[in-house]
């Protein structure tokens, strides 16, 4: 089966600032698809370039396998969500869902019925006849969805569309859109500098970072198994540490923390010397099987965990999060404590 | 902080700025309905001054000057809204381009010029092309110098449009035209309005560079005006005054009320 969006080695240079060193990726049919990444790292701009507002400085971009480098915004059965909506400011409610139809071609009776039928998938038939600006962010929200949903593209793009919304609307925003997505079986590309709304919805994700893509995988996968300290950083907490590889053997490795602690962990390649080892909070317990010992400095309460933030014997920082459990004995500061590393907590990065 | 109304003398300077500019138009205003011939004393309330215009000796001239300015100042501001808006459209979103301050300057340079020296070069110039002196003439020196006026509102809106709104039309499968057309167009009309209302207000009071260009026997309003005035200030002339100063107020009025509507629904 061919893939909807190919790219490959896509370069994009503004004059002297180059945005996008070389991306390569392929995005599934139907498939959730998110571009994470921190501030200014190319998500916009390789959105822009697949929606065809910006011109592609080297490589390939292919839709369902049409090489689409050269066609115009208007001739790629793609469309956008904007970060701002975008919303025609003279236009009715009804008259911006119905703007690409008409674009189209679609009679007026038909594109109607349509764009009536769009707008009550997004729960928004009451507002048909206002003006944009009389809606609130999230009801302006919708109707950009629905806009850009009523000529039924092969691709949707959505630029941070959640972002402009508070906590308890992007909450449901995020299981409106997935169901949107799976219910009209059109592919999104979905870009996001949150990573909480990148790991609850998306099939795959693009970790980006400076103009590359770092990792591709599931949820599970970018944060179980992170491929590089960016990755590893970037998604979740994770305490960094410097270690030195001691050997390796069957693809794990023994590793020599700064206090003389040795652990084992899962090892691709990674031969010896210093690396750094990603530890999740979470994956560490408080217990009397201890691979580290540590010295508590500050608990936190978060409600539904406690974080814990400890110096290693070698005097490196080192945080936990325990569950808040009725049976949870809170370490007091000061306190000595074991650090028990679940099977599979630690993992050696590249750097 | 203190506000400016705090400095000492603030509103001493406030009220004699206002009271130089404003009392002359004001008494003119007050004189245009006086019953007596005298512009010095006052001889109680009367339209005959206005009648005067319409009826009187002169009436035939003014009349024609009218039909002069405003034919004139219709088409020139038209014609230079046209090309604002082109210019408006090439400065904001034409991206960086070659000589784009350049352009810039060049747009609005009659802003910055004396009017005399551009009466003077223009007078030069029609004649050295060989131009009869007339009504073209005067169109064509109104349609350059209303450039720059209908240009700053049609340019101040379109820097206020987000480029995203085109790229919103392109998306759904416009062309450029469309987009333009159905989008931008109207998203910018605020603005072309108010700079068409600007330039033909410009056009319309224009004395100088008219008054240059226009030849033997070819009036506008202003220079009428200023023809009979110079035989003597007859209180009809007060009264004339008082119309285009009407006119002007409305037309400016307009322009500012359409402005600020526009921008409440960018
Ligand atoms: N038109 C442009 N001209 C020059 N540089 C640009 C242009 N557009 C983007 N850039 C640069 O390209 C890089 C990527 O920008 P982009 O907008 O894609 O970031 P982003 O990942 O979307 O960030 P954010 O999360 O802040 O929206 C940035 O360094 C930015 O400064
Ligand atoms: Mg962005």
């Amino acid at each position: 089966m061919t893939d909807a969006v190919d790219l490959r080695g896509v370069v994009k240079r503004y004059g002297t600032v180059t945005a996008l060193h070389g991306v390569t990726l392929s995005i599934a049919d139907n498939e959730f698809f998110t571009l994470l990444g921190p501030s200014g790292c190319g998500k916009t701009t390789l959105l822009r370039l697949i929606a065809g507002f910006e011109d592609i400085s080297e490589g390939e971009i292919r839709l369902f396998g049409h090489d689409i480098a050269r066609l115009e915004p208007n001739q790629r059965p793609v469309n956008t969500v904007f970060q701002n909506y975008a919303l025609f400011p003279h236009m009715s409610v009804l008259d911006n869902v119905a703007f690409g139809l008409k674009m189209k071609g679609v009679d007026p009776a038909a594109r109607r019925a349509r764009a009536g039928r769009m707008l009550e998938m997004v729960h928004l038939s009451a507002f048909a006849e206002r003006l944009p600006a009389q809606l609130s962010g999230g009801q302006q929200q919708r109707v950009a969805l629905a806009r850009a949903l009523a000529p039924e593209p092969k691709v949707l793009l959505l630029d941070e569309p959640l972002s402009a919304l508070d906590l308890k609307l992007r909450q449901a925003m995020r299981v409106e859109l997935k169901q949107l997505q799976e219910e009209t079986g059109i592919t999104f590309i979905f870009v996001t500098h949150d990573q909480e709304e990148a790991l609850t919805m998306s099939d795959r994700i693009a970790v980006m970072s400076a103009g590359r893509v770092q990792q591709i995988g599931t949820a599970r996968e970018i944060y179980e198994a992170p491929v590089n300290r960016f990755v590893a950083d970037f998604i979740g907490e994770t305490n960094l540490l410097e270690v030195e590889v001691a050997s390796v053997s069957d693809g794990r490795a023994t590793v020599i923390l700064p206090g003389g602690a040795r652990i084992t962990c899962p090892s691709s390649s990674m031969t010896g010397g210093r690396h750094h080892l990603s530890i999740r909070p979470e994956r560490l317990t408080i217990s009397d099987r201890a691979e580290l010992m540590a010295n508590v400095e500050r608990v936190v309460y978060l409600g539904t965990d406690l974080q814990v933030i400890a110096h290693l014997d070698g005097g490196q920082p080192i945080t936990l999060r325990l569950q808040n459990a009725a049976r949870t004995s809170l370490p007091e500061p000061g306190q000595r404590i074991g650090l028990h590393l679940e099977e599979g907590g630690a993992r050696l990065l590249a750097d | 902080m203190k506000g400016v109304r705090h400095y000492p003398g603030f509103l001493a300077l406030t009220i004699l700025c206002l009271a130089v500019l404003y009392a002359p138009l004001i008494v003119v205003a007050i004189y245009s309905f006086n019953a007596s011939t005298s512009i010095t004393s006052w001889g109680g309330f009367s339209l005959r001054w206005y009648g005067e215009v319409f009826t009187g000796r002169e009436a035939a001239r003014f009349g024609q000057a009218a039909w002069n300015s405003i034919t004139i100042a219709l088409i020139a501001s038209t014609v230079a809204t046209v090309i604002a808006t082109a210019a408006a459209l090439a400065m904001v979103r034409g991206g960086a381009f070659r000589g784009r301050q350049a352009s810039f300057a060049l747009i609005n340079l009659p802003l910055m010029v004396p009017e005399i020296v551009i009466a003077v070069a223009t007078l030069i110039f029609f004649s050295a092309i060989g131009l009869t002196m007339g009504y073209l003439t005067i169109l064509l020196a109104h349609i350059t110098f209303c450039i720059p006026f209908a240009y700053l509102p049609i340019a101040a809106r379109l820097e206020g449009i987000e480029a995203t709104y085109e790229q919103a039309a392109r998306d759904l499968y416009a062309t450029r035209a469309q987009a333009f057309r159905l989008i931008l167009l109207p998203l910018m009309m605020p603005g072309i309005v108010s700079g068409w209302l600007l330039a033909f207000i410009i056009s319309l009071d224009d004395f100088i560079i008219t008054n240059f260009v226009k030849g033997a026997g070819m009036e506008t309003l202003p220079t009428a005006i200023f023809g009979s005035v110079k035989q003597g200030i007859k209180p009809n002339i007060m009264a004339l005054s008082t119309l285009m100063l009407l006119v002007s107020v409305l037309f400016v009025t307009a322009a500012y009320l359409i402005n600020r509507k526009g921008r409440q629904t960018p």
